[in-house]
């Protein structure tokens, strides 16, 4: 369906505010054939792609005993790897078809450390970034942030920026959520399509199919625009990125916002408890017929 | 029309009489400063299709800078601090670029390390009002003898006195680094590594290009197949790091050894815990010798308490050991069960793992620094002072000469004509602070290799650290690279290493996690062996699985295979590597090609 919003982006129709000179001499029927035109243009897309910084994947985490949190001093972080897969899913959509893709823009949430991570995304193909900064707690770590305090801080950018798709990881590979994008949809009231491992957009009619992995196999949805898809892994692999990007990157554009401006509480409202690295795996045992294996699952409580 | 020299404008009335300077004039054509693209040097495997070849021989995206500098440790570093600097006072603007192939800076740096701040004060000398952290204050030196359960105290050389040194994370130093050369405009590219130098019609070094990305393993392109991209530049400073494989080929091709002594080499293994407040004495440094090392292998124990409640344990153990069947990595296990070491660590948790050679070669091993188009700086070249165990101030400061007299040469305009010779660089160096403490202990470390192998060393170390302090006409020699004096392994028995208890020692897996390394699966194997098989015949035979043990991330395993020459398959898991380069160096056969994987790879070292 189209908003009306977007055909005045594209035409200053007559509904605009600001009439135009030629609009003054032309004549009614000319008039009805622009609205015509209008509705057969196909749909351009604004994206936002909302990305995280964690925890490098191939690091394992430490706890920090005295403070009771994953111990941050010296380790690496990156760009969460669904994030990567969105953006990159984001760049293929601008790619597949000239104007289809008006605008991709990166949000995250955090301290100035995730400017390199915002960078990394611009390097992708990103146009414009926004970090939205939120208080240190001390000088290794900012305020920790829920999945519904990020959903509610993204449905306010969100509808700030006049997006029609939202493209974000599934979940983040530090806390595990997958929360924020199902959260997201319904605090917008837009369709989602999560766990998403293909995407077609219609260009004609606006309507969106995702094939999305669920544990039965595969589902395919479709839905109409506006819409918050979620990736998964096998959406795409994420290219490399090339020295002259990052050095495009640079030039572009980061703005930086507060929660406030965004009018949004983020308060926690969960208190972690307790924090403990996994059990050790202890050693097996091998027995030798089947009686004894009976006899050892029984003395362990299984049967 | 003459040869255009290029002496007569970098140095002052001075006559050529080195041999380089000779073969730079003879022959240098005088040419616009154009490249030969120079395509692939590895050859193409013959399964890869056409278009395959046609995407992976594509011309490259070019573009220039006036000095670019491959290897983002601390020469490299100091190298682009000082050429922005010198921009800064004199006015002449030149882009500098840094490419480090690690995907952070720092990630691939290891180090103990007590820091010298020489070399930094002279380069940033308000360093203290904006420090590295953790940065702890040495407070106390001890030196130990070990035997299997006593040990005994040492005198520490005057080298080894700490006070005014601080102990610090090397890596987090690097990062650190990596911030001020960003602020003052450097362009810091991590995450790409460059395997290929480029030359121009005169064979001089005229830039670099970066390594190609997504080629799967068989040697095709994939899906995200991404060409690499060429830099020219006008000075090229190789800061590889100890044993780097560019500074390899160049060192061969412009025949930079002619007259110096094989560089020898060491490996450093080192692990970071978190002790309880008990056991951890800040600013405490401890080296030791003796066990479990036997006396014919050199190397030596350390022990650093540093930052928050953190030590640094590790060892170095000389390559040039003949016994094949030492295993530095279990070397490194079984000493921290020796009091000294399980005192402080037996509360303590392992947090990080890491290990990286080491240059021992000294002055003598020090090649000549310039080539046609650039120059090597820090341990790429090899300034590690022995004895004091440190090679971060001199790294750095003959960073620091190399970027003065390249940004004169750059400045001077006159590089348009013929290719950079860096001849100040050379020069200044020989009347620097670091020749003369090189040349302090030139003859510490080779006096080691005599029959009376510790104790010889130990003994004349003490006289000459004490008494000489290096002023004798005589300098003793390296006669030999590490892999060539490798005894074969029927000559001893092998070692029965105790098995890791999984709280102060480990197993050889259980290490390599802690260091984060990652390499994709589908992608060209780095350590590049000809032919698998006739390795096997050269080395299994004679040395029986060497390359199992000097290795200290498990990359290299000896399979049983009956259908393999000798029964055993040889194994490279390239994904285990962390990029320490003793394979290339130690291997007897001298066939293991260590090349860079694509950027981004590797470990990702921790507060090493």
């Amino acid at each position: 369906m189209w908003s009306s919003k977007n055909s005045v982006h594209v035409f200053g129709s007559p509904t605009s505010s600001r009439p135009t000179t030629c609009q003054l001499f032309r004549p009614p029927l000319q008039q009805q054939y622009v609205v015509i035109t209008i509705l057969a243009m196909p749909p351009r897309l604004n994206i936002v792609v909302p990305i995280k910084r964690v925890i490098d994947f191939a690091i394992k985490p430490r706890i920090n005993q005295t403070k009771n949190v994953i111990e941050t001093n010296g380790v690496k972080f990156s760009l969460n790897p669904f994030c990567e897969i969105a953006v990159e899913e984001a760049v293929r959509l601008r790619e597949s078809s000239k104007d289809l893709v008006e605008s991709i823009t990166l949000v995250s949430a955090g301290s100035a450390k995730i400017q390199d991570t915002l960078r990394a995304g611009l390097a992708l193909g990103a146009d414009k970034a926004t970090l939205i900064d939120i208080p240190a707690i001390d000088d290794s770590r900012s305020l920790e942030l829920e999945p519904l305090a990020v959903a509610k801080l993204l449905k306010a950018f969100v509808e700030k920026s006049n997006a029609n798709l939202v493209i974000m990881g599934k979940q983040a590979i530090d806390d595990d959520s997958n929360q924020t994008g199902q959260m997201l949809a319904g605090l917008l009231n837009w369709s989602q399509a999560t766990n998403a491992s293909k995407v077609t957009v219609d260009e004609a009619s606006g309507v969106v199919t995702v094939a999305r992995e669920i544990d039965g196999g595969t589902e395919t949805l479709s839905a109409p625009l506006p819409l918050v898809i979620t990736t998964d892994l096998r959406l795409n692999t994420p290219r490399y990125t090339k020295l002259q990007d990052i050095m495009k990157a640079k030039k572009k554009k980061t703005e930086k916002i507060t929660p406030e401006d965004l009018g949004v509480d983020i308060t926690p409202r969960l208190e972690i408890v307790s924090l403990s690295e996994p059990a050790k795996r202890t050693g097996g045992g091998k027995v030798d017929s089947v009686d004894a294996l009976i006899g050892k699952l029984k003395g362990a409580g299984a049967i | 029309m003459l040869p255009r020299i290029s002496i007569s404008i970098f140095s002052v009335a001075r006559v050529p009489s080195r041999t380089i300077r000779r073969r730079l004039v003879v022959g240098q054509r005088l040419t616009s400063f154009m490249s030969e693209r120079t395509y692939r040097t590895t050859a193409l495997r013959r399964n890869v299709s056409d278009e395959g070849r046609a995407m992976m021989q594509e011309p490259r995206e070019e573009d220039e800078a006036d000095v670019v500098i491959v290897g983002g440790g601390p020469a490299g570093l100091a190298a682009a601090i000082r050429l922005k600097q010198l921009e800064q006072e004199h006015g002449k603007e030149i882009r500098v670029v840094l490419l480090e192939k690690a995907s952070d800076m720092g990630n691939h740096t290891l180090s103990g390390a007590v820091l010298e701040p020489r070399a930094l004060k002279e380069l940033l000398p308000d360093w203290l009002e904006d420090p590295p952290s953790p940065l702890t204050p040495v407070k106390s030196d001890k030196m130990r003898f070990l035997t299997e359960k006593y040990s005994i105290p040492l005198p520490a050389p005057p080298q080894m006195h700490n006070s005014g040194n601080y102990i610090v994370s090397l890596s987090e130093v690097v990062k650190w680094l990596a911030a001020k050369a960003e602020e003052l405009g450097v362009e810091v590219y991590s995450g790409f590594s460059v395997n290929e130098l480029l030359y121009d019609q005169g064979g001089a070094v005229a830039g670099i290009a970066t390594n190609d990305m997504g080629i799967s393993r068989a040697g095709a392109p994939k899906d995200n197949f991404q060409r690499g991209m060429e830099f020219r530049a006008k000075v090229t400073l190789l800061a590889e790091g100890c044993h780097g494989s560019l500074t390899k080929g160049v060192i061969k091709k412009y025949d930079l050894r002619r007259g110096k002594d094989a560089q020898t080499y060491g490996i450093g293994l080192k692990e970071v815990w978190e002790v309880p407040e008990e056991d951890w004495h800040e600013g405490e440094v401890v080296h030791t010798m003796g066990w479990p090392l036997s006396s014919n292998v050199y190397g030596g124990g350390f022990m650093y308490h540093f930052g928050e409640r953190l030590v640094s344990v590790g060892l170095v153990v000389g390559l040039d050991y003949a016994n094949p069947w030492i295993s530095p990595f279990r070397e490194f296990q079984r000493m921290k069960h020796h009091p000294v070491y399980s005192s402080v660590l037996k509360n303590g948790k392992c947090i990080s793992y890491g290990a990286r050679a080491l240059n021992e070669g000294g002055l003598q091993s020090v090649p000549q620094l310039i080539f046609p188009g650039g120059a090597l700086i820090g341990c790429s070249a090899g300034f590690m002072n022995v004895p004091k165990i440190k090679g971060t101030h001199t790294a750095m400061k003959s960073g620091m000469l190399a970027a003065e007299s390249a940004y004169a040469a750059i400045t001077s305009g006159t590089t348009n004509e013929s290719a950079v010779a860096l001849y100040d660089y050379e020069d200044n160096f020989k009347k620097s602070w670091v020749y003369d403490e090189l040349n302090e202990v030139r003859n510490v470390r080779p006096s080691f290799h005599s029959s009376l192998g510790l104790y010889g060393g130990i003994l004349y170390s003490g006289l000459d650290t004490l008494l000489l302090k290096g002023r004798v006409p005589w300098t003793f020699h390296h006669k030999a690279s590490d892999a060539s004096v490798t005894q074969p392994a029927d000559k001893f028995k092998p070692i029965e290493y105790p098995k890791p208890d999984g709280k102060l020692s480990f197993d050889l897996l259980t290490s390599v996690a802690r260091t984060g390394t990652m390499h994709d699966e589908d992608e060209p194997v780095h350590l590049q062996v000809k032919d698998l098989d006739a390795h096997t015949i050269a080395s299994y035979p004679k040395y029986k699985g060497i390359e199992n043990r000097f290795c200290p991330a498990g990359v290299y395993e000896y399979i049983p295979d009956e259908t393999k020459p000798e029964g055993v398959r040889f194994q490279i898991n390239s994904q285990n590597c962390i990029h320490c380069k003793t394979c290339d160096i130690k291997v007897p056969t001298q066939d293991i090609n260590w090349a860079c994987p694509e950027g981004g790879d590797g470990p990702k070292y921790m507060l090493t």
